[in-house]
């Protein structure tokens, strides 16, 4: 059987999810068997451009990467982006609140050339078609290989289109948004175990929205609970903040910097 | 006329983020030997602004995913010195539980999968595991091992969860305890294979001296928690002088900053250049190594007070013992009394605040102002693999004329072993 040749590009990122592929420890071997990767930086010398399946970590954060992101588009059949950075902006997106004269300025005393230019942080459907996306920061080691088995079976990698706290839910964590920690769970999308509420700290919707998620009714939960309406919004700028992402919350939630 | 040669690397492989290696001898002169860090930044000194301090630790541990608990531990600990936050005993040693989970992950990632490909002469760890399948399976397991400590104490490895200024949001079950006190028991065997595997392995003859700089703990403690920077050249400066001894300067060809010690300019040539790292600790604290650590370092002939770069690497077998054992004293004492510890409360609203720890790739600072109203003001991160630049440069100067009389491949290849050495975390360095 020929196996289908899968590369790994990363660009602005932590490499966080490229490394939680090398985690999958007890499945790496099965899964070299299944896949042929002819290009992973990360991990090796082969670097081949005959690939049919693309993951592509990071966000799009200076010129040099929209040339070469269209130019793996252009090779793969299938386009998977890994991680909040590429399918969201993630933290990147932060610094868009910023100009990049500004940001050069504070870190670099204003360099702005050659190895120091950056561009706003954009996530990679910004620039090409993007053809499955496996979510969160980072990515779940599961939920890559279901996605790996469901790109190999020829089906859609599935996400669940709930809520985070119908996960924790199901897992029994007590509700940390009735313990006064901005969680919000109530509009992130799940598929994460609800790992972040378990472990102590509040849900920062790393993946993203689901599908019918309420922001206002968030910022009333936030206010139920002692928080002011702005922190719901100040959390969502932590992974949600890219333009075309703020602009589903902004609306109900103007953040502090906007009133 | 003495020889030319041309060496130019685009995107090292098998290291964590972008570096080119460019080298140039005309006539026997070296006109260019450059590691360009190409790695686009990212900011994080921005993004951390403006932030609650709470967020401190779940934002700096995105810095990189190899290293994310040494930044979230790091982060932490500038935030608690800021605010007069003085943890409880347990609580650190929960921290330095998951800490040497991060270390034997991290030096058994870089050796089995990194470095082991240039032992065996193999591109990748995909054909080792058909030529050398103990050596990639006893590496397999642990670093599973390690990623489940992790897992145990901060819900995963990549973006530890738990970690609070003054307390942790999980506190590990006994049975949890028990299920990684037996796993630790059981792979004994496999670090007693990865030294064996590693003392057979002979690395390249390379001499700089430079000064070898790591945060020593008080107590007598193998160095990780953090603590004064001590030096080879003998110095020893508190945390809240760490700009002296790591000076940061911005050179052309790097989008990381390097680093110079006051004993020099930290130029190319060698003047004040430091290391940080495996073989730095062990320089300095070679007397602190656990039993079987030590046991290991004389298996690797490994010589403490070595000016071999490449001796970076049998120094990281070495540490994975020290945290294979470091993690099993951790949970014994943990099991000894399982209650969870209460939050350690700040006394005061805001302050500047310096957390040091050693990674595995070196000492990290983190060092932050934060407001009256709790959120930071200022950040300033020191990596270890900026630390590390200046001398990875000098290096191969002095590895570059010993090379001329061979073919270009192995002249590159040299070289890159020579970068690899190092374990370089260049997502880090850059932020």
């Amino acid at each position: 059987m020929n196996r289908p040749r899968a590369a790994f590009f990363s660009f602005g990122s932590c490499e966080g999810c490229q490394l939680q592929v090398l985690s999958v420890e007890d499945t790496l071997l099965e899964l070299l068997a299944a896949v042929e990767v002819v290009n992973f930086r990360e991990a090796m010398d082969d670097r081949r451009d005959d690939y049919e399946i693309a993951f592509v970590e990071g966000s799009v954060i200076r010129p040099d990467d929209v040339a070469e992101i269209r130019q793996i588009r252009q090779r793969a059949r299938i386009l998977v982006a890994l991680g909040a950075c590429a399918c969201l902006g993630g933290v990147n997106a932060i610094r868009n609140r910023r100009t990049p004269q500004d940001l050069a300025g504070e870190v670099y005393g204003g360099r702005q050339d050659g190895v120091f230019e950056a561009l706003s942080a954009s996530p990679i459907s910004s620039v090409v078609q993007v053809d499955y996306e496996i979510r969160g920061c980072p990515i779940d080691r599961a939920e890559f290989l279901d996605a790996v088995r469901s790109l190999l079976a020829g089906t859609v990698p599935y996400t669940p289109p709930y809520a985070v706290c119908v996960q924790c839910t199901l897992r029994g964590t007590p509700c940390i948004l009735e313990r006064g920690l901005p969680c919000l769970g109530a509009i992130a999308r799940a598929g994460c175990e609800a790992i972040c509420p378990a472990y102590g700290a509040p849900c920062e919707a790393c993946r993203g929205f689901h599908d019918a998620p309420n922001f206002e009714a968030l910022g009333e939960a936030f206010a139920r609970h002692g928080m002011a309406r702005q922190m719901a919004a100040e959390k969502l700028q932590l992974f949600n903040d890219y333009r075309e992402v703020r602009a589903a919350w902004e609306r109900a939630l103007p953040s502090p910097s906007d009133t | 006329m003495g020889a030319s040669a041309a060496v130019a690397v685009r995107h090292l492989t098998r290291v964590e983020g972008h570096g080119n290696i460019v080298v140039d001898v005309q006539d026997g002169v070296i006109t260019r030997c450059d590691l360009e860090i190409v790695e686009a930044p990212r900011f994080f000194e921005v993004l951390l602004k403006d932030r609650p301090a709470d967020e401190a630790a779940r934002i700096a541990c995105r810095i990189c995913g190899i290293c994310s608990v040494g930044h979230a531990t790091a982060a932490v600990h500038a935030v608690e010195a800021a605010l007069g936050i003085t943890p409880g005993p347990k609580l650190r040693l929960l921290r330095r539980l998951n800490m040497a989970g991060e270390w034997l992950q991290s030096h058994v990632l870089h050796l089995g999968f990194l470095v082991a490909p240039d032992a065996f002469s193999e591109g990748s760890v995909l054909p080792l595991a058909a030529s050398h399948p103990d050596l990639v399976k006893g590496a397999l397991r642990l670093k599973r091992l390690a990623n489940d400590i992790c897992s145990t104490v901060s819900g995963r490895h990549v973006m530890p969860i738990s970690y609070h200024p003054g307390w942790m949001g999980y506190w590990p079950e006994p049975a949890e305890l028990e299920a990684l006190r037996g796993r630790l028991a059981e792979a004994a065997a496999d670090l007693d294979a990865l030294v064996e595997g590693f003392a057979q392995i002979q690395w390249p003859a390379l001499a700089r001296s430079a000064e070898h700089v790591a945060a020593l703990e008080p107590g007598g403690v193998y160095p990780m928690m953090g603590g004064p920077l001590h030096s080879t050249a003998g110095r020893v400066t508190p945390p809240a002088a760490y700009a002296a001894v790591l000076q940061e300067f911005v050179v052309d060809h790097s989008a990381a900053k390097h680093v110079r010690g006051p004993g020099g300019d930290g130029s190319r040539e060698g003047g004040g250049t430091i290391r940080v790292g495996a073989l730095a600790r062990i320089s300095l604290a070679y007397d602190r190594l656990h039993p079987r650590a030590s046991a290991a370092l004389e298996r690797l002939k490994l010589a403490p007070d070595s000016a071999n770069p490449f001796d970076n690497v049998p120094a990281q077998v070495v540490e994975a013992v020290q945290a294979h054992a470091e993690a099993a004293a951790a949970v014994e004492a943990l099991l000894a009394d399982p209650a969870s510890e209460g939050p350690a409360a700040p006394t005061r609203p805001g302050g500047e605040g310096i957390g040091i720890v050693e990674v595995p790739r070196g000492t990290l600072v983190h060092h932050y102002d934060i407001g009256a109203n709790g959120r930071i003001v200022r950040a300033n991160c020191l990596i270890p693999t900026a630390q590390n630049l200046a001398s990875i440069e000098a290096d191969m100067r002095v590895f570059v004329p010993a090379l001329l009389d061979r073919p270009k491949d192995a002249i590159t290849h040299a070289l890159e072993m020579l970068v690899r050495a190092y374990d370089p975390c260049i997502s880090c360095a850059v932020h």
